[in-house]
């Protein structure tokens, strides 16, 4: 590898409506497409399910539903994005993921103060390419165990 | 050299070797004047420590070693066994398995030993106040020839000096000089060994062998060897290999030792000479035949857990495959397709139980740590205890044996700090003062079962209750309706504790609770028989894998769930005006008994169009006694699944125990019937 490709952060983009998201690659197991989910009662309304991903039993978030967006229906360009966090694997469900860019670290700067929506607690940062400006997620804080938790400790009460 | 590869085969041999030592110490304990069990012992500790220098865990060698001393003097009959030296020597051994811990941990195995090492030093110089002072001096007098000797020998090595004597072998020692200009000295060693070795056993080297092999040592080296050649034949064989300078042949006599009159055990150190000098021997051999006996075994081959794991695995893939070929087949309604799917059905069957069998392990890995911890707990307690273990040869997946562990420790110590009564007031009760504990371990179906049995006080069932009732933990109008069994089972409650006082052993009232938790996490099931004043049984129900289990698949709207077989009593089609309300609950009389009625589409919360039916599909289960009936929509069927975690993301789904892939490639979730019933 070259040292400035070894310097460069590669990034995933995917879409959620009309914005573009990324997420580093290193964090991205693989891109699958929506198959038959199951859904697992008694969870966070962003936990869809689970999937048989080649023989292992995968949950599924919505990030439109993480990102208090309105849901969509899943059309052929939807995908599951398959992130790994520490020793996680967890499904993203996205509108469409499609491009892989690189963009060197020092152009990443922090999210804007208004940013004018409910995803702003899972951004870590917003780069611009050209005229496409791409917001990076924090998937700890998208994933965030402890909320699912305390959600669903909600969920049973109710 | 690169230790790595080694180091796993190190961990385990040295557990296994540790637990060997155990057994045979406790065995020692019970018969003390049989030196058959010190030699094993003192194989075991042997082979630990030529493992352990050679992998380069000094402490560990360093202790073993001298607890290698000490059971040579006592097989010696120079140090008598008693319950102190014993003690010392269980402590060494408890060090020594903390070191070994240490290192299968990715630790440096590094520890003080000091206090051990000392107290083994004192016993072996017979300095123990327990030991007569006429063996003290004796013992002591032992230490010094061994200075006067150019290789200095260790005990064990002196022992086979003799023993060979006693043969006819003469021990020599050769100091070998190389010339100064000699430029592959280790060559010339290997000749040197290779010339020794057709001639007798080479039993010592100085500089070591290894040493010797990589040229660490000047000119000169000093090879002791047990021969019947003379020294004159040796001598003038060696002076054929080349570049040899000079060689010193000395009789290595007993006088250089005090000699030792009371050798009584011959020929048992024989196997040990080949594990010394690890080199062909032309002496000739005594079988030992008790301890070899014993050591015999089936043909076997280590394989790493993680291989079965990953065959495991692979395996399941292959269950899940299957499903989908015969769900397939049945739709193409093919003849021929039809007959393959079958025949390769059966044959996966066979190579599921085959693959399920390799991961079977005894029970007995659980069972053998535990009359180690009965000695001390009976001896912490004052109590007098045999524990007797019948069916450790019966074997679980080793899934099950990880888990069930713990929960076994905890009965243990409960049957000895609860159910057997210290020897006086067995006495008092005209029971034999030594109390039994039994532990026991036996197939039944597709079920292990595991019992302790103590033939103690036994429980008592109005203490039991009003403990509940002071723990407010039943209320006085259940607590007048409950059976025995019922009352037994109270003490497994959270938040309980029957003992007078608080010992160390048990009775903070915790861990009963969570004994129960475990084995029923693990599908199984506990439960308790008393007889006041006879004793009490613990008894366990365990799957026998829980890898692949047997669940009856059930629809509920366009969901599918599966329901353990375990938990099944039965299925049944109902209709709807059989149904009961009592205290706003559903019920139906199920064969005489009311059983509650749990709606899985409201509890799962399943999105439905809300039409009605008039009959109603139920599957009843159980949880120990108690039964519920499970309303769904339809029953699909039996089938053996693969059970899969719902992964380290979703923990903790209430009534869900996991998932599996069903022939079509879709998650079905289990259901956790334990959950569902209160």
């Amino acid at each position: 590898m070259s040292e400035t490709a070894a310097a460069n952060l590669k990034l995933i983009v995917f879409q959620l409506k009309e914005k573009e998201y990324a997420i580093p690659v290193n964090q991205v197991r693989s891109i699958e497409k929506v198959e038959h989910i199951t859904r697992v009662p008694r969870t966070v309304g962003f936990v869809k399910g689970v999937i048989n991903l080649r023989g292992v039993v995968t949950p599924i978030i919505s990030l439109r539903s993480r990102f208090n967006l309105e849901e969509a229906e899943y059309n052929e360009h939807s995908r599951v994005i398959i992130a790994v966090l520490n020793d996680m694997e967890v499904g993203l469900i996205v509108d469409s993921a499609n491009d892989v860019i690189d963009v060197a670290p020092e152009s990443i700067e922090p999210p804007p103060e208004v940013i004018g929506s409910e995803e702003a607690d899972f951004i870590k940062g917003v780069t611009k390419i050209e005229k496409r400006l791409f917001i990076l997620i924090d998937l700890e804080k998208v994933l965030n165990p402890e909320e699912l938790a305390a959600q669903d400790g909600k969920g049973l009460a109710g | 050299m690169e230790m790595n590869q080694y180091l796993e085969v190190f961990i385990e041999e040295s557990k296994e070797h540790l637990q060997s030592c155990n057994e045979q110490l406790l065995e020692l304990e019970k018969n003390p004047d049989d030196i058959k069990i010190v030699n094993e012992i003192f194989r075991s500790a042997h082979t630990l420590k030529g493992m352990s220098a050679t992998m380069g865990y000094e402490d560990l060698a360093n202790l073993t070693h001298q607890m290698e001393n000490v059971l040579d003097a006592i097989r010696n009959q120079k140090i008598k066994v008693n319950a102190e030296i014993l003690d010392v020597v269980f402590l060494a051994v408890d060090d020594l398995e903390a070191m070994v811990q240490s290192i299968a941990e990715g630790g440096d195995g590094k520890r003080d030993v000091s206090i051990a090492v000392e107290k083994l030093m004192l016993i072996e110089k017979g300095e123990s106040p327990a030991l007569s002072k006429a063996r003290a001096e004796t013992a002591a007098a032992i230490a010094e020839p061994q200075e006067l000797v150019k290789s200095t020998y260790d005990d064990f090595e002196w022992t086979v000096i003799q023993q060979s004597k006693e043969q006819g072998f003469e021990t020599y020692e050769l100091s070998i000089a190389l010339r100064a200009d000699c430029l592959l000295k280790a060559a010339r060693v290997y000749m040197v060994f290779e010339v020794l070795e057709k001639s007798g056993e080479v039993i010592k080297a100085t500089p070591s062998v290894e040493q010797l092999e990589e040229e660490q040592f000047d000119q000169e080296f000093s090879v002791t060897i047990v021969t019947q050649e003379t020294p004159e034949v040796i001598r003038q064989k060696l002076l054929k290999v080349s570049e040899v300078d000079r060689i010193d042949v000395r009789e290595v006599s007993m006088g250089d030792y005090i000699s030792r009159e009371t050798v009584k055990d011959e020929g048992t150190l024989q196997p040990e000479v080949e594990e010394k000098a690890d080199r062909a021997s032309n002496m000739p051999k005594e079988e030992n035949k008790a301890p070899a006996a014993k050591q015999a075994s089936n043909k076997t081959i280590r394989v790493n857990i993680e291989r079965l794991d990953i065959l495991m695995n692979l395996f399941e893939e292959l269950v899940i495959d299957r499903g989908r070929l015969e769900q397939i087949s049945k739709e193409l309604n093919n003849q021929e397709l039809h007959e393959t799917v079958e025949h390769m059905s059966r044959i996966s069957g066979d190579l599921q139980n085959i693959i399920l069998n390799m991961r079977m392990v005894p029970i007995e890995t659980v069972f053998n740590r535990f009359p180690r911890m009965v000695r001390q707990l009976a001896r912490d307690l004052n109590k007098k205890i045999n524990l007797e273990i019948v069916g450790a040869d019966t074997e679980l997946d080793r899934t099950v044996i990880d888990e069930i562990g713990d929960p076994l420790v905890h009965l243990i110590r409960n049957a000895l700090d609860h159910g057997v009564e210290t020897p006086e007031v067995r006495k008092a009760n005209g029971k034999s003062e030594e109390g039994n504990v039994i532990l026991k371990a036996y197939h039944s179906g597709n079920h292990v079962f595991i019992e302790i049995e103590d033939d103690g006080a036994g429980i008592n069932k109005d203490k039991v209750i009003k403990k509940a009732l002071k723990n407010g933990i039943i209320t006085e109008q259940t607590a007048s309706a409950l059976t025995d069994k019922q009352a037994y089972e109270l003490i497994f409650a959270s938040g309980f504790s029957t003992a007078d006082k608080i010992s160390d052993v048990s009775g903070r009232g915790v861990g009963l609770d969570v004994v129960k938790n475990t084995i029923e996490s693990l599908g199984g099931s506990v439960s308790i028989d008393s007889k006041i004043g006879q004793g009490s049984i613990f008894s366990i129900q365990l799957p026998l894998t829980l890898s692949i289990i047997s669940v009856m698949l059930v629809e509920i709207e366009k969901e599918k769930y599966a329901i353990p077989l375990s938990s099944i009593i039965e299925t049944a089609i109902i209709r709807k005006e059989d149904v009961l309300s009592a205290h706003n609950q559903k019920v139906i009389d199920f064969r005489g008994k009311v059983v509650p009625l749990l709606s899985l589409k409201e509890i799962f919360e399943v999105p439905s169009d809300n039409h009605e039916d008039e009959f109603i599909s139920v599957v009843i289960v159980r949880k120990g006694e108690k039964l519920a009936g499970l309303v769904v929509d339809s029953f699909i069927g039996q089938q053996e699944v693969v059970l899969k975690s719902l992964g380290n993301y979703l923990t903790s789904v209430f009534a869900i125990s996991g998932a599996t892939i069903l022939g079509d490639g879709q998650v079905a979730l289990i259901v956790d019937c334990n959950a569902l019933i209160k």
